[in-house]
């Protein structure tokens, strides 16, 4: 058998051209390895979104004999939180160019623009919130409306915590300036914030848009 | 609102003597622990080696620590299960009334899978996976002792319940509508909830560590198809554990909005939704047992190779085998209900996916066969646990399969034969791995191997005492036997149960005799040390460094020629009689101990304790004290110390004068 | 192998560009895009001039659209042999979401179907 180890050695030699598994050159540098695991973690995330838009197309109809989609949202609102949204998400963008080029007042600047927007969104968010319990419509008038602001929720507390992330790494940059590793937390504040732009595409669509068709 | 919520002096069982006693018995015991330690003196090697350090081994130890704790808690669960069933036939009422029995499977099945198998497993993947991959340390070090501090703020809360309050008494997955506030207003639902909520987050952490660690930090040259099986099965187990536990911690958030907010997700009224929870719960549930068997399977290729000399056979078959099984097992959760009704195509569909999927595993089972086939098999313990593995998994799969056919299942659904059949693949599958690698790695982890005749009692004790135990269950199951009864009104199954009582004493007497085996090998240690760092002849490079490794595991990182990495090695070497020329050393960076993952730890301890009794300021204090601490770390910028060039060197050139004189002994007796 | 060749060989996910010109032009473009196809959506929902069956599909295929213009000009993923990994974990990602939520649909709708209890025998159940 020994023979055996030489000889799936020459197939299993993977020159630099076919290794697409990185096996010649060693561990990453910190600057791939930290960004990556932090995409896992919003791959993850994905998933338990998604979990919670299955629960809401399941429960959607379950309104028991409460208020129903199209008596609830209004389009107009959620458009503004859109716009609101992307727009963060694209001057978040901005910001890393900046940062990048470790120009402080540009970053800062964009960050704080980038914060705002999230802030905009959020009160609407709120504001819709406040009105559906005070219309008699709170999450505990039927397992429709317990989907609804869970699912909602779920994404609207994920942008808080990403103002939060967001004060964090501002009050980093101002005191310690573009190190390496805090450029790579901004990196990765940017994964966070455009990906939860992209759960927003899924919750306008699939709760708002198709909820209120006639 | 009082300040204490509804944590009263009723919280303590004063009332039952079972478990006032063990809870004091319990406390007793940790108390003499604490005294002890501190009367040697060790709190301060303790919390630098162990508590605070982000060396991925001391991490693996912990976890197995916790794992092997918990494993004496949820065997008690176990033995108290049996001996009521053997005793409450007929007449009899047993010892165990319905409200406590309903607390012990419930935390049974809780803590054998969440806090004794998944710390055994993720245990393993520290120790191994890193130096198998021929690196320092895992891809996030100060990540991974939160992980596991997380974890162990789980098994704290479940054990907590045991002195203050109640467990669930829903069984291990808390099914509603009975574990909505209306049926179980008590604390025991929140206590599952809350500890399985913080171990997740530490679980999906450690996932994003070693999927993380897999694809990007590996020794220059280990390409993908290089790397051990093992490495092959943790990274298919942590992209399952990636994929699946978030739908856990949904499904647990969704039941705990019901019960603490009045959401209406699960329950009768309000248009709630039950089987909606069994259907996200299951989401989750199945790929969880193929994240426990998967690196099961790992360590079973792994012993199989080293200990039959030769290389595993059919290794890419083995690779594909895992990743489909990675795929399909997401495919198949449906089985877990076939009975809830959605219908001949739907159910057939599912039933089809399960068959499917044993047969990758039976790929497997045929490639351990031909690797020992034609080898010089050595019959060591993990060898012993190999064959007997094979012997009872293939049972337990068949049974699997059965169950796989939905009309079989409408009549075995629920019954003791189904209890049967999981403790079949689960004990049979993973704890019998568990032990081969324990037994396989330990020398590694404390330099000296474990005794090998007590081993083997050990073996022999789980072999017969899981075959007794449960194969009676598989004919009570056929017989009617639904699981979870407190009482048997059919004295005719009384001889059965009663050999399912003798066979779990069995499986007691061998967890003993665990405890002796590691108490005897730490009294004799000094007869077998492991000198070489490889007293398996070992294939892959964890055999490569010295037995316990040095804290960045090696001097410098190794390059891999060939799939089997250490073997190619050192078969150069034993016919050139050389070691490779001494490379080229430099000073080493290593990340320095943190205490954040036990503070944010005891922060989350906190929290979840005030959320289960519905202390709010104190929730509130655990939060606000979570996130100082987070911001705290991050803007520390000392995250790595450098060991210095002449300290690397001293001791590589030491290892390397132990590896000659080896080398030396080797060549002369082949 | 030089350092700068093997950087190349691998980005992190969501890194961008290296000229300040090309990424300013990349999220101008993605913001561009993302304006228009969520105008779109929004005409597709309020408008009675398609046809209606088809517009919660339409809808839908927008919306997938759309999250991958952010993708590749927000998130810069893309299909060169330096985004394998990121491309990998995200075809793994996609794989699961599906599952989950097509699996949890057609589980749900087959229960509802088959499981849902008439009011009145929900009312028998309740009076006992």
């Amino acid at each position: 058998m020994t023979a055996g180890i030489e000889a799936p050695m020459v197939g299993l030699t993977h020159g630099a051209s076919e290794d697409t598994g990185l096996g010649q050159r060693g561990p990453e540098s910190k600057s791939i390895v930290v960004p990556y695991g932090f995409w896992l973690f919003v791959l993850s995330d994905m998933v338990l979104f998604s979990a919670l838009f299955a629960t809401y197309a399941t429960l959607v109809h379950a309104n028991d004999g409460g208020p129903t989609t199209s008596q609830l949202f209004h389009r107009d609102l959620v458009a503004v939180e859109t716009i609101a949204l992307l727009l963060s998400s694209f001057v978040c963008g901005l910001a890393m160019i900046t940062a990048k080029r470790a120009n402080m007042i540009w970053t800062q600047g964009w960050l704080v623009l980038t914060g705002l927007l999230g802030l905009v969104f959020l009160s609407i968010e709120l504001y819709e919130f406040a009105s559906m319990v005070a219309e008699g419509a709170p999450p505990q008038r039927s397992a429709f409306l317990s989907a609804f602001f869970t699912l909602v929720g779920c994404h609207g507390l994920h942008i808080t915590c990403g103002l939060l992330w967001l004060g964090t790494m501002m009050a980093q940059i101002w005191a310690k300036g573009f190190q390496q590793h805090i450029l790579r937390r901004l990196l990765c504040f940017s994964v966070f914030w455009h990906a939860l732009d992209i759960i927003w595409v899924a919750i306008f669509t699939i709760v708002y848009l198709i909820g209120t068709l006639s | 609102m009082t300040l204490f919520g509804r944590l009263t002096w009723d919280a303590i069982p004063f009332n039952q003597p079972i478990p006032l006693i063990t809870s004091l018995v319990v406390l007793a015991a940790v108390a003499a622990i604490v005294i002890w330690i501190t009367m040697k003196g060790w709190w301060p090697y303790l919390w630098n080696e162990y508590i605070t350090s982000t060396d991925h081994k001391r991490i693996g130890i912990m976890y197995i620590t916790l794992a092997l704790v918990m494993l004496v808690r949820g065997f008690a669960d176990a033995i108290m299960m049996r001996a009521q069933q053997a005793m409450a036939i007929g007449q009899s009422q047993g010892y165990l009334p319905p409200e406590h029995y309903d607390q012990i499977f419930s935390a049974h099945g809780t803590i054998m899978i969440f806090f004794v198998a998944m710390p055994f497993v993720i245990g393993f993947m520290n120790f191994v996976v890193p130096l198998q991959l021929g690196v320092r340390d895992v891809a996030f070090p100060t990540m991974n002792n939160a992980s596991f501090w997380l974890t162990a703020s789980g098994a704290l809360l479940v054990n907590l319940s045991l002195f203050l309050g109640e467990f669930a008494r829903t069984g291990w997955l808390a099914f509603p509508p009975l574990s909505e506030k209306a049926f179980s207003p008590g604390v025991g639902v929140d206590y599952y909830l809350v500890a399985l909520q913080i171990s997740g987050v530490g679980t999906v952490l450690t996932a994003v560590n070693f999927v993380t660690t897999i694809l990007k930090t590996r020794a220059p040259g280990m390409s993908y198809l290089r790397m051990p099986v093992f490495c092959w099965t943790a990274l298919a187990s942590n992209l399952l554990i990636l994929a699946a536990f978030p739908v856990l911690t949904v499904s647990l958030a969704l039941l705990m909005l019901d019960r603490y907010l009045g959401f209406h997700f699960f329950t009768n009224d309000g248009g709630g939704n039950s089987m909606l929870y069994m259907n996200l719960i299951w989401v989750w549930g199945h790929p969880e047992v193929y994240i426990l068997v998967l690196p099961a399977f790992g360590i079973y290729s792994e012993v199989a190779a080293t200990f039959s000399g030769k290389p595993l056979f059919g290794y890419r078959s083995m690779v594909f085998a895992t990743l489909a099984i990675c795929i399909i097992s997401f495919c198949v959760w449906l089985h877990h209900f076939f009975t809830m009704g959605a219908g001949a195509d739907v159910n057939a569909v599912f039933g089809i996916a399960s068959m499917i999927i044993g047969v990758p595993t039976g790929v497997k089972i045929y490639n351990w066969l031909f690797t020992m086939y034609g080898g010089r098999v050595r019959f060591t313990v993990p060898m012993y646990y190999l064959i007997g593995f094979m012997l009872t998994f293939v049972i337990g799969g068949l049974t699997g399969v059965l169950l796989a056919i939905p009309p079989v299942d409408f009549i075995v659904h629920n019954s003791l034969f189904l209890v049967a059949h999981f403790h079949q693949v689960i004990i049979g599958g993973v704890v019998f791995a568990l032990m081969a690698g324990y037994t396989y790695w330990f020398p590694k982890a404390f330099g000296f191997t474990l005794d090998e005749r007590l081993g083997k009692a050990v073996f022999w004790c789980w072999f017969i005492g899981f075959h007794l135990a449960f194969m009676p269950l598989y004919v009570l199951g056929f017989w009617g036997a639904t699981r979870r009864m407190q009482h048997i009104p059919d004295p005719t199954w009384a001889p059965w149960l009663d050999v399912a009582f003798v066979g779990a004493a069995i499986i007691g007497l061998g967890i003993v005799l665990t405890v002796v085996q590691l108490l005897y090998s730490i009294k004799t240690r000094d007869q077998r040390r492991d000198v070489s760092g490889d007293p398996w002849d070992g294939r892959t490079l964890e055999w490569l460094t010295l037995s316990p490794p040095p804290h960045y595991n090696f001097a410098v990182l190794p390059d891999v020629h060939g799939e089997e990495a250490y073997w190619t090695r050192k078969q150069t070497a034993i016919k050139e009689e050389q070691l490779i020329p001494e490379p080229n050393y430099q000073p080493i960076e290593m990340p320095v101990n943190t205490p954040t993952g036990i503070i944010v730890a005891f922060f989350a301890s906190l929290c979840g304790f005030a959320i289960i009794w519905y202390i709010w300021w104190l929730a509130i204090v655990g939060l606000i004290g979570a996130f100082a601490i987070f911001v705290w770390y991050a803007w520390r910028d000392e995250h790595e110390h450098i060991i210095p060039v002449e300290e690397v060197i001293a001791n590589a050139r030491e290892r390397r004068r132990i590896r000659m004189e080896h080398l030396h002994t080797v060549s002369q007796s082949t | 192998m030089s350092e700068n060749d093997s950087e190349r060989l691998n980005v992190a996910p969501g890194e961008p560009h290296d000229s300040m010109m090309s990424e300013t032009v990349s999220y101008v473009v993605g913001l561009g895009l993302a304006l228009l196809l969520t105008g779109v959506s929004f005409w597709v929902a309020s408008t009675s001039v398609l046809w209606g069956p088809g517009i919660a599909t339409g809808l839908i295929v927008l919306a997938i659209a759309q999250m991958g213009v952010h993708l590749v000009f927000f998130l810069h993923i893309t299909s060169g042999p330096d985004n394998t990994n990121n491309v990998l974990a995200l075809a793994f990602g996609v794989l699961i979401v599906f599952l989950v939520m097509i699996g949890t649909i057609w589980i749900m709708a087959h229960m509802n179907a088959n499981m849902t209890v008439s009011p009145e025998l929900m009312n028998l159940q309740m009076q006992h």
